[in-house]
């Protein structure tokens, strides 16, 4: 995904935990999420859902597979 | 009857700010998810009776994620629900993700209210919110309040009563998300609004390269800042009123004791060539009252005036972005900036804040450097003060020193602990201009508690000294120490005793290598190892209760052996 790129997420790999703890910060599949940055060195990665932004790292970024726009 | 009602919501809604309100109860609140890190009680008057309110920390669910928010859940949970009243505090530019845990109270049937907080940011920022129709949806009272300004607290306070117990019901996670959006279309009218100043300076600070051009400014300014405003302080408040008001006073005292004999060497101390000399007649009413009020006090004015307003403008959790990766390298993540940076104020409300990471290895790592590697202010003040006489660039090294030790700690605890450190996940909140009132109040609220806190063990500690002096004792203690402190450190024998001291107080410990006329370089190790041997005796309480007794007495050796190797080290590498 490029910069400033929309897109659905399409799947979440990755165990339960993880689903469950991006769930409740409104992260889940079927929701349309916007990239807003990377960072060099598989830094941390900032994508806005609905009004929130949300900053993750790069391994756990890695694990939405996002159906972009 | 109602006894008890809980705050509960999402992190960095407001809540320290509404139980402000309802309670006059003053609390520390931040813009930062993670402000609250423990409970804050206070009370109400509803109607006839004082009801107890409490204030949880945040969490996003009823599944908690770190030790913080497990508090959060788990307080409600045990408490007869006929007694109970849940305040949901909700954050009105972010309906959506905040009403997930909403949801998730309804479904266990609280007693709720929900408090549409922050009703005057969206109002900037193009929403408009059917409050009416959002109570209908729901089934609870909804109560529109902006808690900065005070607005809307009282219709608060008069609606908790209307809160009744509700039917329990089941929804998986996706219902949830599914009610959520429809709730949200009934009731959420969004204005489009073209991108404003503060959204391009929201973006620009985390984009990689430009933020971390900020991010230096940032800090070079605030550190400028800081002693600007302390050096101000000192030379226009301060410094006048101890030499041209208090001088004299204490010299009437001094010679209505007499000059010498046991209370006046307590209470005034030694005198120099027959006059009071604040920097090193030791004395309870001369040396104390300097060290806190004219070296301390004004470090720590400036230093939470400038942290303050990094807290409340919302920019530590940018911060924290762009050193996750670095911070990766010793075991944290980017977040941890923030128990780092409470740390530079006080190890101990850095310590406490290391709650919002998850793991305790995390939490080890974090509370061991931040008490090994982290001078608290009123230390950094000291060394300003003590080095200051030298050069700068003798300050320049202590940092530079501690920074190394810091890192190369960091990379070998992080090498060898069990386990892995987990991934940044973090909200980052819009940044706020902070209101001039709560930044105030949170202000004096610091600096009262530093003065309550740290006045009783300055003076205790500058008593102890006084009567050891005075009987002749410390001959003995430095006696025993002399070899490692001569030997291994290059100092002379007296600075055991304001090592020792250092137990107590940094900053008393520091006073008392003043009168000991050291070298530079002796003065520069002493402050390293100040910084870095043990933790005063409030950072070892905390880090015991916070840590168990088997991490604490691990994070004990691991700073005496690294004091031991760094004042080792420094002596031999330094020449002069």
């Amino acid at each position: 995904m490029r910069r400033n790129q929309k897109g659905k997420i399409a799947e979440i790999t990755g165990g339960k935990a993880l689903h469950e703890r991006l769930m409740v910060m409104g992260i889940y599949v079927g929701r349309e999420v916007t990239l807003l940055n990377h960072s060099m060195f598989r830094g941390p990665v900032a994508i806005k859902a609905g009004r929130s932004i949300v900053a993750l790292g790069f391994g756990m970024a890695n694990k939405i597979i996002v159906d972009a726009e | 009857m109602i006894k008890k009602i809980f705050l509960i919501g999402n992190p960095n809604v407001g809540k320290s700010v509404v139980f402000s309100r309802l309670t006059g109860v003053n609390v520390i609140s931040s813009n930062y998810p993670g402000t609250t890190v423990g409970i804050t009680k206070g009370y109400l008057k509803l109607r006839e009776d004082k009801v107890e309110i409490i204030d949880l920390p945040g969490s996003y669910s009823l599944e908690p994620g770190s030790q913080a928010e497990e508090v959060a859940v788990a307080l409600p949970r045990d408490f007869p629900r006929d007694q109970m009243v849940i305040i949901n505090i909700i954050d009105a530019t972010n309906l959506e993700r905040n009403l997930y845990l909403t949801l998730q109270l309804i479904e266990e049937g609280y007693p709720l209210v929900v408090c549409l907080n922050m009703c005057d940011d969206m109002k900037h920022r193009g929403i408009a919110i059917d409050t009416a129709k959002l109570e209908a949806l729901l089934g609870t009272p909804v109560v529109e309040t902006c808690a900065l300004t005070g607005q809307g607290i009282k219709l608060l306070i008069e609606r908790i009563l209307e809160a009744g117990p509700g039917q329990p019901q089941r929804r998986s996670s996706q219902e949830r998300w599914l009610k959520i959006g429809e709730i949200v279309s009934h009731t959420q009218r969004l204005t489009h609004r073209h991108h404003t100043l503060r959204e391009m300076l929201e973006d620009v600070s985390m984009k990689p390269f430009a933020g971390v051009l900020i991010a230096s400014a940032v800090l070079y300014f605030s550190f400028k800042f800081v002693r600007f405003i302390a050096e101000g302080l000192i030379a226009s408040v301060f410094d006048p009123f101890f030499f041209n008001i208090y001088q004299p006073v204490v010299s009437k005292i001094s010679g209505l004791l007499g000059g010498e004999g046991f209370l006046h060497h307590i209470l005034i101390g030694e005198l120099l060539n027959g006059r009071i000399d604040f920097k090193q007649s030791l004395g309870l009413l001369t040396t104390a009252p300097y060290i806190e009020f004219d070296m301390v006090l004004p470090y720590i004015i400036s230093f939470y005036f400038v942290l303050s307003i990094l807290e409340d403008v919302g920019y530590l959790p940018r911060l924290a972005i762009l050193l996750d990766n670095f911070l990766h390298r010793i075991g944290l993540h980017g977040f941890t900036i923030i128990p780092v940076l409470l740390g530079f104020g006080c190890n101990v409300p850095g310590i406490l804040s290391t709650r919002i990471l998850e793991s305790r290895r995390e939490r080890f790592i974090a509370s061991t450097l931040i008490s090994i590697g982290v001078p608290c202010v009123a230390l950094q003040a000291m060394i300003v003060g003590l080095l200051g006489q030298f050069s700068g660039f003798y300050i320049g090294g202590v940092y530079l020193v501690l920074f190394s030790v810091w890192l190369i700690l960091g990379v070998i605890l992080n090498k060898t602990l069990k386990g892995f450190s987990p991934e940044l996940l973090l909200e980052i909140p819009p940044y706020r201009l902070p209101q001039l009132a709560v930044f105030m109040k949170k202000l004096f609220l610091r600096i009262k508690g530093f003065l309550i806190e740290a006045l009783p063990v300055v003076l205790l500690g500058v008593s102890i000294v006084n009567i050891l002096v005075f009987f002749k004792l410390f001959n003995f203690v430095s006696g025993i120490f002399a070899p490692l402190i001569q030997g291994l450190f290059g100092l002379p024998k007296e600075t055991v005793i304001a090592l020792l001291i250092g137990f107590i107080r940094k900053d008393v410990a520091a006073g008392m290598l003043l009168p000991l006329g050291l070298t530079a370089k002796q003065m520069f190790i002493a402050a390293v190892l100040l910084s870095i041997s043990f933790p005063c005796v409030a950072t070892f309480v905390i880090m015991l209760k916070e840590l168990g007794i088997k991490d604490f007495l691990k994070s004990l050796t691991i700073m005496i052996i690294t004091g031991l190797t760094v004042g080792g080290v420094l002596n031999l590498a330094i020449l002069r």
